[in-house]
């Protein structure tokens, strides 16, 4: 299998794995969004979706496990890449005009990829870690609070009620829109699909993701904490 | 062709005696500079005047003077061949300029272009690239079938054709901010895989470059695009997601 | 004097070449191995000679002074290049290649290398379209061709304006290939300084490591001269900054002939001089002469008020203006060769109707408007829209005009800053090739053993003017086709000599020379920089020595040209060490063998008593300034013989004898 380690050490092959992760993380994020959205709407759908992922076997034995294999891949080795690509410049520019041809989203994946990974780390403090303590520490598969209502929309809802959580929410969001805006066309760029046809509809395709997803994700967490007094 | 009164200007250079001594910026000024010269020619009036002053002369690459050699390689006021689009430097007026501007004039930066002395660089990496698979291995005997035998669609031509067109000068890797080369790679990628006779080892072909491009120590492409900006021929980027996609037909897929 | 042998073969014109190469000696494969060629100068000529001889099997080893062979000058080449394919089926052939070529070139070329140059021609684009060399092609898939000057047929193959870049990189991959075998070892960056000669017979180079400043001694068994013209003996000329005679001129000095030096290729239409501080000349394809049409005013006044800003030539009426070339030359009008056309330019710039800004006024308009309405109209009747406005007409017929010629245009604009579609170009000639160079025989051979000339470095087959798009062909026939079998012939006596060493009294002798020469120049106390000097020559050439001649003008280059070089050499100054790079040593190297070169071209000139091509004598002209050729005299190629300084240089004359063409008064009228 010397190919495969060959293929993915290289550079391209190093892209492509990076871009294929990305479109794994943005399914994802797209699945999420749609589940977190139905909060809105109706809270009983909320919690029964919440508990099918929750103990699905397929979502949790295996999805689960290539989403977190997914996320480190793709923050490691984003971090991996940056290295290398600061080494490959060792003495820098006295005078450098970056945004003469190029956006400041595309240079500045590394930074709003680090806020999405700090507010992940919170995330996982906020949901995951208790979710899994829960259901694999404690053995509680239930899913049900104290007075057999569902947990699951009470624990999202519960998080929204502090204003400054609410904050790192928004921020985190907002970095996100920038990392999509370049890092969704840049992932088809990467994986060899470009057409003339049909590169510019996935251009504004991923325009209207990048600022469609998070910005749903902000209005959910707005909508809970001005709804949840 | 106006004639203008001459500019008078302030030059932050790059000095550096050679690859192993440390470089620094000097200043120098310069005045009554047409207009209508290109900026190379301030350059020569720059260095007239150090030698004049027993000074040493800036060393830069320059030759055909007419943007197609690919030898000069100014990073001129943070950007590859300076302000302009699609043009190097030696086509580059000093009417771009305004009086009493300060123009910052540096190297080319990458690890895989060492500095050899002041605003000169080695390319030879691009060198090394090209002899790992830029060419499609015929023989000059002259026995080759005819030219016309093959038609080739017009519209693959024209791609292979403006892909063709890189002049080699590697504003793509100063410019990127990783200091790739993808940009220079895939259009000779590109170029040979669009045509008929260059298919046969199209596979190999893309392997071997890319293998010897991440050995000379370039950075990844992160698809900012600043290369196809900055590029004095506007080769696209398009041509990078095309060697994305003979590279991994070539190692996915294999034979 | 000496005859010189230019070893044509016996036999019919059209079967010389093939009975030549069925007759010379061949080398086997493996003893090839055993033998190493020295190529200096990796344009198209020395870059496909590299490839092809290592594809042999022969150890080569290429010299460049730029940082990669793909720099080399033949890259600005924009045309295109000549075949004789008759793929337009409009009555090409080889012969009307050879003919053309002779006639163009004026008969002063020889006739057996000319033929065999069509010949190998249509080789050429099968071997480049085999290498992925990307030539423009038609919608059905097959390859187009345009027209060129001099000529009344279709058959020269382009890549827009790109042709020589596209053919250079074809040889720059084919010598990449043989780079990543190790079969060619490359020298970036390294300029030779002289030839050695070991027994009569070339054997190595005197090379600078232009990086380090280190002087290398390298041997081999021939020695392959590729480095280009001379063009830039005049300064300003549309010449990469580097290209320069030294790699010839040190084998001139070492016994080589130098032949026709005066035949120097004035291109009529480059952008024109902006002043003082320019450095270099641009030229604007002569593909635009198709349809750009070239005028100056009919009235001084009007001349005048351009030249001071004051009037908007679009201004001038139809009937105020003088179309020179199409009034002279009715029959090709525009499209008369190249020396015609720069003749005639200069002739009525020098009348005063000149519409250029800087001092001397020198330039004319190229004028694309009746084109762009003639095609605007064409456009408006194939979309039926008969009722178009002359707006609407002009709009479509500059669109035809930037898929044409686009590029140029942009080209120009970036220059000059004046917008073409709107305002007619202002164009001026500006020396472009030199057809004269080291003189060869039948087998591309200097007259030295074992040290051979190709491309535009020798004289052999533009005569006294090159036509378009044939210096490309030229270039790759020699480094392609005629060079790799014709070496053998020579090597063939080498399968058992081994290699050739450096340590020898020859190779001792040739350093040191070059490292004295190069320690003067780093010691010389002098006060004027080399481009100081270069320029004072430039100004001699061009005005004494340029366009046209005269006997008075000549005699005075001469001496002027030697109180320069004299003066050069007492007053140089080389700032900055030898040990590392050092850009005023190497120009100041060239510049002194350009002032060598730059008599000995005037006393060439001055010898010639006629007007042949690119040299044009003043006194022998006709009285509507027409040149006068003199076959009975001057139907031989002058090569030059270095005996010390250039006013004692030896001429010996090779005859040229023309059994296949008639000698005729070239008219475009």
């Amino acid at each position: 299998m010397s190919w495969v380690k060959n293929t993915f050490s290289s550079s391209v092959g190093r892209k492509f794995a990076m871009a294929l992760s990305a479109l794994f993380l943005m399914i994802f994020l797209l699945q999420h969004f749609t589940i977190n959205f139905i909060s809105v709407l109706s809270k009983d759908t909320f919690n029964e979706i919440s508990h099918f992922m929750g103990t699905n076997a397929l979502v949790q034995f295996v999805l689960q496990p290539v989403l977190i294999f997914a996320v480190v891949y793709h923050f490691v080795m984003g971090f991996v890449l940056e290295i290398k690509n600061r080494n490959a410049r060792e003495v820098k520019y006295a005078m450098n005009k970056g945004s003469a041809n190029s956006t400041w989203f595309s240079r500045n994946m590394i930074v709003s990829g680090a806020v999405v990974l700090a507010f992940l780390g919170l995330h996982f403090y906020d949901f995951w870690i208790p979710e899994i303590n829960v259901k694999y520490v404690q053995g509680d598969m239930s899913g049900l609070l104290a007075d057999g209502s569902f947990r699951y929309y009470e624990e999202l809802v519960h998080k929204f009620v502090d204003p400054v959580r609410v904050g790192i929410y928004v921020v985190a969001f907002v970095l996100l829109s920038m990392h999509l805006l370049h890092g969704f066309a840049s992932a088809f760029q990467s994986m060899g699909a470009r057409h003339a046809k049909y590169t510019p509809a996935i251009k504004k395709l991923g325009n209207i993701y990048a600022i469609a997803i998070p910005a749903g994700f902000i209005f959910i967490a707005l909508f809970h904490h001005l709804t949840s007094h | 062709m106006s004639a203008n009164k001459g500019l008078n200007l302030t030059l932050k250079v790059w000095r550096q005696k050679s690859q192993k001594e440390k470089g620094q910026m000097e200043t120098y000024q310069v005045s009554d500079i047409s207009p209508d010269s290109s900026f190379l020619e301030m350059m020569d009036i720059l260095n007239e005047q150090l030698i004049e002053e027993g000074k040493e002369p800036v060393a830069f690459d320059h030759d055909c003077r007419e943007g197609i050699c690919g030898s000069c390689s100014m990073y001129i006021n943070g950007e590859a061949h300076g302000p302009g689009r699609e043009i190097t430097t030696c086509q580059l007026h000093m009417r771009e300029f305004k009086n009493g501007d300060t123009i910052y004039i540096e190297p080319w930066r990458a690890k895989a272009f060492p500095v050899i002395k002041d605003l000169v660089v080695d390319r030879s990496a691009f060198d090394r690239i090209m002899a790992a698979g830029g060419f499609i291995s015929v023989n000059t005997s002259g026995n080759t079938q005819d030219a016309n035998a093959i038609p080739i669609e017009k519209a693959n031509a024209d791609k292979a054709f403006d892909a063709a067109t890189c002049i080699g000068c590697g504003a793509c890797v100063a410019s990127c901010k990783n200091a790739s080369a993808m940009l220079f790679v895939s259009a000779k990628v590109s170029q040979f895989a669009l045509l008929p006779q260059g298919r046969v080892e199209a596979k190999e072909r893309v392997r071997n470059m890319v293998k010897v491009m991440d050995e000379e120590g370039f950075g990844n492409c992160s698809n900012t695009g600043a290369c196809e900006v900055e590029c004095p021929k506007g080769i696209s980027i398009e041509n990078i997601a095309r060697m994305n996609r003979e590279y991994l037909n070539a190692t996915l897929k294999g034979e | 004097m000496t005859k010189l042998d230019s070893k044509i073969p016996e036999g019919p014109l059209a079967e010389k070449w093939t009975k030549h190469k069925n007759n010379i000696r061949l080398v086997n494969p493996a003893n090839k191995r055993l033998i190493d060629v020295i190529v200096v100068g990796t344009g198209l000529a020395g870059g496909s000679a590299s490839a092809t001889l290592a594809e042999l099997g022969y150890n080569v080893k290429a010299f460049c002074y730029q940082d990669s062979p793909r720099r080399a000058h033949s890259i600005a080449a924009q045309g295109g290049i000549n075949a004789a394919k008759n793929y337009q089926g409009d009555g090409d052939s080889i012969y009307r290649l050879f003919y053309d070529t002779v006639k163009g070139g004026d008969y002063r070329s020889r006739e057996a290398n000319v033929y065999r140059l069509a010949e190998v021609s249509t080789n050429i684009i099968d071997q480049c379209v085999a290498q992925g060399v990307p030539f423009a092609r038609d919608y059905g898939g097959l390859l187009d061709n345009r027209s060129f000057g001099g000529v009344q047929v279709s058959r020269t193959f382009y890549a827009k304006g790109q042709t020589g870049q596209q053919l250079l990189l074809g040889c720059y991959s084919a010598m990449s290939r043989q780079i990543g075998k190790g079969k060619i070892k490359m020298y970036n960056r390294h300029e030779m300084l002289d030839l050695v000669i070991v027994n009569g017979k070339a054997r190595g180079i005197i090379a600078r490591n232009l990086v380090t400043g280190e002087i290398e001694r390298h041997s081999a068994h021939a020695v392959v001269i590729a480095s280009g013209g001379y063009g830039n003996v005049f300064f300003l000329s549309t010449n990469a900054m580097g290209s320069n005679v030294s790699a010839s001129w040190k084998v001139h000095k070492k016994g080589a002939f130098f032949a026709n030096p005066c035949f120097t290729q004035i291109h009529p239409t480059c952008i024109p001089q902006h002043g003082d501080q320019q450095s270099k000349l641009t030229l604007m394809s002569e593909s635009l002469r198709n349809d750009g049409r070239i005028w100056v005013p009919k009235k001084k006044e009007d001349a005048e008020a351009i030249r001071a800003g004051k009037l908007d030539p679009t201004k001038i009426a139809e009937e105020d203006r003088d179309y020179y070339l199409e009034r002279r030359y009715p029959s090709f009008g525009n499209l008369v060769p190249r020396d015609v056309a720069s003749r005639a330019a200069k002739e009525r710039c020098d009348a005063g109707y000149g519409v250029g800004t800087n001092e001397t006024g020198e330039a004319v308009f190229l004028d694309f408007s009746s084109a762009i309405m003639r095609y605007g109209q064409e456009e408006a009747n194939v979309k039926g829209l008969h009722d178009a406005s002359q707006e609407q007409i002009r709009q479509m017929g500059e669109q035809v005009v930037e898929k044409k010629y686009g590029n140029l245009f942009q080209m120009y604009e970036k220059i000059t800053a004046d917008n073409p579609y709107k305002t007619p170009m202002k164009i001026y000639p500006a020396v472009h090739y030199t057809m004269g160079g080291v003189w060869v025989d039948y087998n591309l051979m200097t007259t030295i053993p074992g040290c051979y000339a190709i491309g535009e470095a020798n004289f052999s087959d533009h005569g006294a003017n090159r036509l378009g798009a044939s210096a490309l062909m030229q270039g790759l026939a020699d480094g392609y086709f005629v060079l790799p079998y014709t070496i053998g012939d020579y090597l063939a006596d080498d399968i058992r000599t081994g290699p050739i060493p450096t340590d020898t009294p020859e190779f001792d002798e040739a350093e040191k020379a070059v490292k004295d020469r190069i320690d003067f120049f780093v010691n010389n106390k002098g006060s004027k920089s080399v481009d100081h000097f270069h320029k004072r020559l430039g100004k001699v050439m061009w005005n004494k020595v340029g366009m046209a001649r005269n006997e008075k003008g000549l005699k005075e280059a001469i001496e002027e040209i030697k109180e320069i070089r004299e003066e050069f050499w007492k007053d140089v100054k080389v700032p900055g060490s030898p040990d590392g790079i050092n850009q005023e040593l190497e120009k100041a190297g060239r510049v002194a063998d350009f002032l060598e070169l730059g008599e000995l071209f005037a006393r060439d000139a001055l010898l010639r008593n006629e007007s042949c091509g690119g040299h044009f004598r003043e006194e022998y002209s006709t009285e509507d300034g027409e040149a006068m050729r003199d076959d009975a005299n001057f139907t031989y190629v002058s090569a030059w013989e270095y005996k010390g300084e250039p006013s004692e240089a030896v001429l010996h004359k090779e005859p040229l004898v023309y059994e296949n063409i008639e000698l005729k008064t070239r008219s475009y009228k």
